[in-house]
């Protein structure tokens, strides 16, 4: 079901100009309200009216994730106050998050490109809709939630756990789209057949699947387990939220809802694009965003576009499923975790020398973080209590700051090599290549 | 009266008990009593030895992580209710044992007790005003 016809399947001739306008709107909004951005701008010796046509967008200065650090809570915003009325945040690089506001225009706009990302899965009016992504500040359960209202689906406002009672309405309430992380769908699956209960017999047809790497390999798992058609979804709430692109039935790469996200390949090293066709970072600008009109954002993912017609009659560019990140951040259980904020927090835990080694495996279908820290002579008590005690303090630091559990093992000094530099401290055993 | 003990973190693998042994044996220090605490992924072994600083810098010239506490050397008499008589007078005192173990050998033909108390000092006075003989360092190191 192609959900807006219009811009989805729009002549890509058109589609150019239509970004080439909206990008004009943008720089212009981003230069007149948001003083980061004159500032930036300036710098880079870019005014708005150099800024024709699309083409002209490698004239502008990229955003970085620090950029949202360097102006938090909302120093990017690029309207009072009062025109928000939603904000979402995401892990920062360090203690505070990253985050994003949204209008009521900008909600309505999400909410479309989500409509379209269900669309892209064959999703309808007459669907029922089962969120399974986290409600709260992370833009995953009511980014789909509004979508699939958007969409004039029935949705059930699950979030993400209580595996149990997910299993028990999508039975009793004929689910037929489930919105949640890979794994946790194999979590699902796992819990399902513990209790005997035959997944094929449910109504369950489509799986929206996102916020976490995964493979071909784990989406062959996944449609033996369920009887889903396993859907690819892209987003990241600095750009917006899940819906910036979406495989379609063809399964073979998102599309780009690209009339509000337009995608670049650069090299992340030159920051120069890249030939067609070739691998590099996802930069992304937010085109028609009011509250923040976001240019050029590295998104640190890498992937690759694809310009060629899809079978489906979608016009857009797709992007490849993402291969790796440029940078260390990690993603756990959908949770964007990044080493230095573990560092943060074991300094801040009062002796510790952050000595220590992050471990990310699977039990099973969910990701497991496991925190090795180092015991040091100042650290170390002779009493088993007091060591225990330590580890509990590290344990709900972590839980507070990252938003997950981790396990945390005391372990002998010089255990672990001197040697590693810092993206090494992490050691990374899930199947994700 | 108060005997430093020796206190190692451990984790809980295979053969690192057989390593620091073999540490301290090849160094020369005997062991005089140890007690080995444990949870499920870490422990802290506790040593009474010979000659304290030599096995201090041997231990961490090795790379462990080793403290020294203060615990004191109890000579608890040999029969049933033996044990017993030294806690009620530091119960009645309101002294907290942290933790204790019994020593191998025997000074006299009463057991030695180690005791590790929340306050060393009041659980000095409490024994000493009960007449319960406890032993010197350089004794217990010797045993």
């Amino acid at each position: 079901m192609i959900f807006n016809k219009t811009f989805e399947c729009m002549d890509r001739a058109a589609l150019r100009n239509l970004q080439g306008e909206r990008l004009r709107d943008a720089v212009k909004r981003a230069y007149e309200h948001v003083p980061f951005y004159r500032s930036r701008l300036d710098a880079h010796g870019v005014k708005p009216s150099d800024i024709h046509g699309i083409e002209d967008i490698v004239k502008l200065p990229f955003t970085t994730k620090e950029d949202f650090r360097d102006t938090y809570p909302f120093g990017l915003f690029a309207v009072p106050l009062r025109e928000i009325v939603r904000v979402h945040a995401s892990s920062g690089t360090t203690g505070k998050p990253t985050v994003v506001g949204y209008t009521k225009e900008d909600i309505d706009t999400w909410a479309e490109t989500i409509a379209r990302t269900l669309g892209c899965g064959g999703g309808t009016a007459d669907d029922i809709l089962q969120v399974a992504y986290g409600y709260g500040l992370f833009t995953g359960g009511l980014g789909l939630h509004y979508g699939g209202e958007k969409l004039g689906a029935m949705v059930i406002p699950m979030s993400g756990g209580n595996t149990k009672k997910q299993i028990m309405l999508m039975q009793d309430f004929g689910t037929t789209l489930l919105a949640c992380t890979p794994s946790y769908s194999l979590q699902i699956a796992e819990e399902a057949a513990a209790d005997d209960i035959d997944l094929k017999a449910l109504k369950l047809r489509v799986g929206y699947f996102g916020a976490e790497p995964w493979t071909e390999a784990m989406r062959a798992k996944i449609e033996e387990r369920l009887p889903v058609k396993a859907i690819d979804i892209y987003g990241l709430s600095e750009v917006m939220g899940p819906g910036v692109a979406s495989e379609c039935l063809e399964q073979d790469g998102l599309h780009v809802f690209e009339d509000h996200y337009f995608p670049e390949i650069i090299n992340p090293t030159t920051g120069e694009p890249v030939a067609a066709g070739q691998k590099g970072e996802l930069v992304y600008t937010c085109l028609t965003k009011r509250s923040t009109p976001l240019l050029r954002y590295r998104t640190r993912d890498i992937s690759s576009l694809d310009e060629k017609p899809c079978p489906c009659g979608r016009t857009s560019r797709r992007m490849a499923r993402i291969t790796g990140r440029t940078d260390d951040m990690l993603i756990i259980r959908g949770v964007n975790v990044f080493p230095s904020q573990i560092e943060t927090v074991l300094m801040k835990v009062e002796g510790i020398e952050p000595h220590y080694v992050i471990v990310v495996d699977k039990t099973g279908a969910l990701d497991e973080l496991e925190i090795k820290v180092e015991v040091s002579e100042q650290l170390f008590s002779d009493e088993i209590r007091k060591l225990e005690e330590l580890r509990a303090r590290i344990f709900e630091e972590m839980r507070s700051v990252l938003s997950l559990s981790a396990k945390i093992t005391l372990v002998e000094p010089k255990t672990i090599e001197r040697t590693l530099g810092k993206a090494k401290r992490v050691i990374d055993k899930r199947e994700v290549k | 009266m108060k005997v430093r003990q020796l206190s190692i973190f451990m984790e809980n693998r295979a053969g690192r008990l057989a390593e620091i042994m073999q540490s301290l044996g090849d160094a020369g220090i005997n062991i005089r009593a140890l007690s080995l605490a444990d949870t499920s992924d870490f422990g802290i072994l506790r040593l009474i030895v010979s000659q304290v600083d030599k096995a201090l810098e041997v231990l961490r010239k090795a790379g462990h992580t080793v403290s020294l506490t203060d615990v004191v050397a109890v000579e608890v008499p040999d029969h049933p209710g033996g044990l017993a008589s030294v806690l009620t007078p530091l119960r009645e005192a309101g002294v907290n044992v942290e933790y204790m173990y019994a020593f191998v050998e025997k000074a006299t033909d009463k057991a030695v007790v180690i005791f590790r108390f929340e306050e060393t000092e009041a659980a000095l006075k409490v024994l000493a005003g009960a007449r319960i003989s406890v032993l010197p360092a350089e004794t217990v190191y010797k045993l």
